[in-house]
């Protein structure tokens, strides 16, 4: 940071808020693919370990695997077969969702309670009937909450897509570090938690729009 | 016309064998059409099992069933247990849906127009005592135990069933609600003329609810009879133990004033002044309980409607219609 420099520089963002609207809507868009896909795998996966539950322990090992490795290295490891691309940014970014969406799926649908899948057996539900509207209803709660913690970290995660070259905020903060310019770098962090907080809380309330028979009880 | 819509439920040499042990042996009986059967016995008896291989939650190992002379096993399940309400111990209304939605479970799975469903649900709320204005659009989660259990009636009762297969339905309620929920089912079956197949633990609720009550062990049938007879005759010692050493009094609840032979010799003028007046429809228990608490050996007996007096009941009557029992 260079001597005498202000922390933030008011200026710079009053005449960057172009350059902020576009990182922000790029943000948002690799979010959001990674999500909507990563929750499209979830889902496929979370039917066929419902189904057959002998693959749960090999799915979880393998997306626990991929959760574990550094994102960086999940990055850099991509780079040769996928470019400086938006596919290596969602394919990194979508492997990190698939542990904690196929965990809450399976939970979510495992959870709804024994006695009401028999009524609904009873009275003459079939499979397929009692699985999308009973039990897929019911699970929506927990399924919602893997999307909130999902979303989070994606959003968290996609600054570091920035490293090849496709950032959203990120990008801000690699440039403010490589710069050595705070207010880049503060604008880029900050941008960043509040699209967090703010698509969080956007979750928070289309679960309970989904779901208002949670908010009855008591 | 009553009785014109329930179905004829017959058990032929029913067996279910699980890999360590058999929860129902060869079991045959007949419920016909119109009456409530009630299945009592011991915890582990094979009461669910029973009722569950009505609807097919459970596949007999061998011996058919059969609805109204069709076997079930020939049926597709999914379309058997749209006839069949269903009233499982658990209740198990579905949190997600209104009380509303829930009673119109079956009716939509039939695909029923939605203006018909809706008249039918409010219908139905109302019989089971559940004011609509008040508890349509509830979650099952605003509602008291007992008013869920009327409710998981209220949806078995939906589409007109003409079998329906309760399965202790009123466990969960303090026993003043399960007076009156027994006194609205049997109103409402007598109303519907439903075939009902009932499970409890409670000999005194089998006694009060069933036409016929068949009485299980170990997976077998260990008698099938209606209640006064059951209370007259047990078949064997453990029946006998079953129904409780009440059993004479519990048969007294059973018989009314007005079907007693009563003494009409006596005036009415002539009976003992502090003897309870007592109407055809009383029970001989309470009869005697009333009797017993006046220090008196006789009451008049009048009829119900018009109050036309009948004639005189004695204590001596009544003991020796408990003596008359085996
Ligand atoms: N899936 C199963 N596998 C093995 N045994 C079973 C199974 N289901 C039930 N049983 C056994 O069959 C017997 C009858 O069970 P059932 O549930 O019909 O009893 P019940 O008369 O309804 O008892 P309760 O009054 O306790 O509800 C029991 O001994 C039970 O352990
Ligand atoms: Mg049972």
């Amino acid at each position: 940071m260079t001597e005498g420099e202000p922390l933030i520089r008011w200026d710079w963002i009053g005449s960057h808020l172009d350059e902020i609207g576009f990182r922000l809507l790029q943000h948002v868009e690799l979010t959001a693919i990674a999500v909507t896909v990563g929750f499209i795998i979830a889902f496929v996966l979370s039917l066929l370990i419902l189904r057959i539950p002998r693959i749960e322990g090999p799915v979880t090992w393998v997306t626990g695997t991929l959760y574990t490795i550094p994102s960086l290295a999940l990055f850099a490891l991509l780079i040769p077969y996928t470019g400086l691309t938006l596919l290596s940014a969602e394919i990194g970014l979508v492997s990190y969702t698939l542990l904690i969406l196929i965990r809450n799926i399976v939970r979510g649908i495992r959870d709804v309670p024994a006695d009401v899948i028999e009524a609904a057996t009873g009275m003459g539900y079939d499979n397929s009937d009692r699985f999308w509207r009973v039990e897929v209803p019911l699970a929506t709660a927990v399924i919602i909450a893997g999307v909130r913690v999902a979303t989070i970290s994606t959003i968290g995660l996609v600054t570091v897509t920035a490293l090849i070259g496709q950032g959203g905020f990120g990008f801000l903060i690699l440039i403010g570090i490589q710069r050595f310019f705070s207010t880049e770098l503060i604008v880029g962090a900050v941008c960043s938690v509040s699209l967090a907080i703010f698509a969080d809380a956007m979750l928070v309330l289309l679960q309970r729009r989904l779901t208002p028979w949670t908010r009855v009880a008591g | 016309m009553p009785n014109a819509r329930g179905a004829t439920v017959e058990f032929r040499d029913v067996t279910k064998q699980y890999a360590d042990q058999v929860a129902v042996d060869g079991l045959s009986f007949t419920v016909p059409a119109g009456k409530i059967c009630i299945l009592v016995g011991p915890s582990g008896s094979g009461k669910t099992t029973s009722l569950k291989m009505v609807n097919r939650l459970i596949e007999p190992t061998s011996g058919a069933i059969l609805i109204d002379g069709t076997d079930v096993l020939q049926e597709d399940p999914v379309q058997l247990r749209r006839r069949i309400g269903y009233v499982i111990q658990q209740v198990g209304l579905f949190p997600h849906q209104t009380i509303e939605e829930n009673v119109g479970t079956v009716p939509r799975l039939l695909g029923w127009p939605k203006d018909r469903i809706r008249s039918r649900s409010i219908e139905l709320l109302a019989l089971v005592g559940l004011d609509p204005k008040r508890y349509a659009a509830r979650y099952p989660a605003q509602l008291s135990g007992g008013e869920r259990q009327r409710a998981g009636v209220a949806r078995a009762l939906a589409a007109d069933p003409p079998v329906m297969l309760m399965d202790e339905p009123f466990g969960a309620v303090d026993p003043i609600v399960r007076d009156r929920l027994q006194a609205e089912l049997l109103r409402i079956q007598r109303d519907q003329g439903t075939t009902v197949l009932f499970v409890t633990h409670d000999i005194d609720e089998a006694i009060r609810l069933g036409d016929r009550i068949a009485i299980m062990k170990d997976g077998k049938l260990v008698q099938y009879a209606p209640p006064g007879e059951l209370l007259a005759h047990p078949a064997n010692e453990f029946v006998a133990q079953f129904v409780g050493s009440d059993r004479g009094l519990k048969r007294l609840g059973l018989l009314t004033a007005g079907g007693a032979d009563l003494d009409s010799g006596i005036e009415r003028a002539g009976v003992d002044p502090r003897a309870p007046e007592l109407k055809a429809s009383t029970t001989l228990r309470d009869a005697l309980a009333l009797m017993l608490e006046r220090g008196v050996q006789q009451a008049p007996v009048v009829d119900d409607n018009d109050g036309r007096y009948l004639g005189v009941l004695t204590l001596a009557k009544i003991s020796k219609m408990l003596g008359s029992q085996a």
